[in-house]
């Protein structure tokens, strides 16, 4: 009995085919991002995210089936001419210089958001994604453990002009969710809600007629630079732009 | 002969009837189901044909939506009859968990909205997003369910393509923005 009992203990609990997503577990976030309307922290839901960023040889799978996201055919109101894949050799090859493992850069949040729909997901919002950054291989919130802010904030110091890294080359973070940190930054599905738009980092009055009702954000932990950073870039961008080191991946 | 002919012509592909695809540019190429205060179903290139102000709003809103409203009436006033005439309003609401049909109905009648002319619309959150994304509108709901929001008037071409906006919000329009809605109008 008791050996029945250890053989079903070894079977593998997932049956499912394996899509890239893994499951992340419900718990709380306090942000880094701190709004005046919501300072307790907050409730995360269960949710699937992938485990590593979208590759180029998934974004080209993508396009070759949806012409209208392939460069030479794309809106110019959902991505930039002459940015947008930039990179790769044509709109239907990446190129010696490309490889399919890479993450896939060059991309606006219209083409990211398009993506995702069409594998049935959607990008994950900030703290979606915040929460699943904050771990490390063996914690699910390393953010106070000061080797780990080094670690991660010698990657933003790093120039960003070597070739992009494939996905998935170092150890994945508890939850299984590979390169958080370290390869590329990633849009959200709500990157332009953080409201920390140019006009509000100018001084020229920050018209509060602009905002209906109060909300507004600050920083709440101004060790964590790397998130700050992340931040300032996201906020500074529209959907329609595309940055040599901006990725994403989506979530369910 | 005639008769002949006739048949020919029935072979022809016809043109006129096909509907050309929108300009590259144009904001109604987005397939999002949006509804109106009617509880009609439409889409964004059913749209297309009118010069158009399009702006985001939501009917609990209390401070900033109120003068939206009232910055395109502003906008409306200072326009000659045959101008209002041939501009038409579309107000996409960021709400659609409250903005139902009947909740934008009542903002018509709250603010005497002309139909004909006036659009009060939801979309789903998939097409609030997209659609807020591609006018440059920022948004975050609050923890209450409000929504903190930059608030602008976009003004369309006929094909959809965004000619100007504007985030000086009023009763006395933006004198620029108001020259190129004029000039819009004209062609």
């Amino acid at each position: 009995m008791r050996s029945v009992l250890a053989a079903l203990l070894l079977v593998p609990v997932i049956a499912t085919a394996d899509d890239g997503f893994v499951r992340v577990p419900q718990g709380t976030l306090v942000s880094v991002l701190k709004y005046e309307d919501n300072l307790a922290p907050q409730n995360i839901d269960s949710f699937e995210i992938m485990r590593a960023p979208v590759t180029n040889a998934q974004f080209l799978a993508f396009v070759r089936t949806h012409p209208q996201w392939q460069r030479s055919q794309v809106s110019p109101v959902f991505a930039e001419p002459g940015r947008y894949l930039s990179h790769w050799q044509g709109p239907l090859q990446l190129g010696p210089g490309v490889l399919p493992e890479q993450p896939v850069v060059q991309v606006s949040w219209f083409a990211a958001n398009a993506y995702c729909e069409a594998i049935g997901a959607r990008l994950p919002v900030w703290n979606e994604w915040e929460y699943v950054a904050a771990a490390d291989t063996l914690r699910r919130d390393a953010r106070q453990d000061p080797a780990w802010r080094e670690g991660v904030l010698a990657w933003y110091s790093s120039p960003s002009n070597q070739p992009l890294a494939a996905v998935a080359q170092r150890p994945a973070n508890v939850y299984g969710v590979y390169d958080s940190h370290g390869l590329v930054w990633e849009w959200t599905q709500d990157f332009s809600a953080m409201l920390v738009s140019s006009d509000n980092r100018t001084q020229s009055d920050p018209d509060k007629a602009q905002f209906c009702g109060a909300g507004a954000l600050s920083i709440k932990d101004k060790e964590d630079y790397a998130v700050m950073m992340r931040v300032a870039m996201l906020s500074s961008l529209q959907a329609v732009n595309s940055t040599a080191n901006l990725g994403f991946r989506c979530a369910r | 002969m005639k008769r002949m002919m006739l048949s020919l012509l029935l072979m022809l592909p016809l043109p006129v009837l096909a509907t050309p695809p929108l300009a590259p540019e144009s904001v109604l190429q987005i397939n999002n189901r949006f509804t109106d205060q009617n509880g009609q179903d439409f889409v964004l290139a059913s749209r297309r044909g009118n010069t158009q102000l399009v702006a985001m709003f939501y009917t609990s809103c209390r401070y900033v939506c109120p003068l939206i409203i009232d910055s395109a009436f502003g906008v409306e006033r200072s326009l000659s009859a045959d101008e209002r005439r041939k501009l038409h309003v579309l107000l996409v609401s960021l709400d659609p968990a409250r903005d139902t049909p009947e909740a934008l109905m009542s903002v018509v009648a709250k603010r005497h909205i002309d139909t004909r002319r006036w659009t009060l619309a939801r979309t789903d959150d998939a097409g609030v997003r997209v659609f807020a994304a591609l006018i440059g509108t920022r948004y975050r709901k609050l923890s209450d369910g409000d929504f903190n929001h930059t608030s602008a008037l976009v003004l369309l071409d006929a094909e959809g393509r965004v000619l100007a906006r504007t985030e000086t919000l009023g009763a006395i329009p933006d004198p620029e923005f108001l020259a190129k809605v004029k000039r819009a109008l004209q062609q």
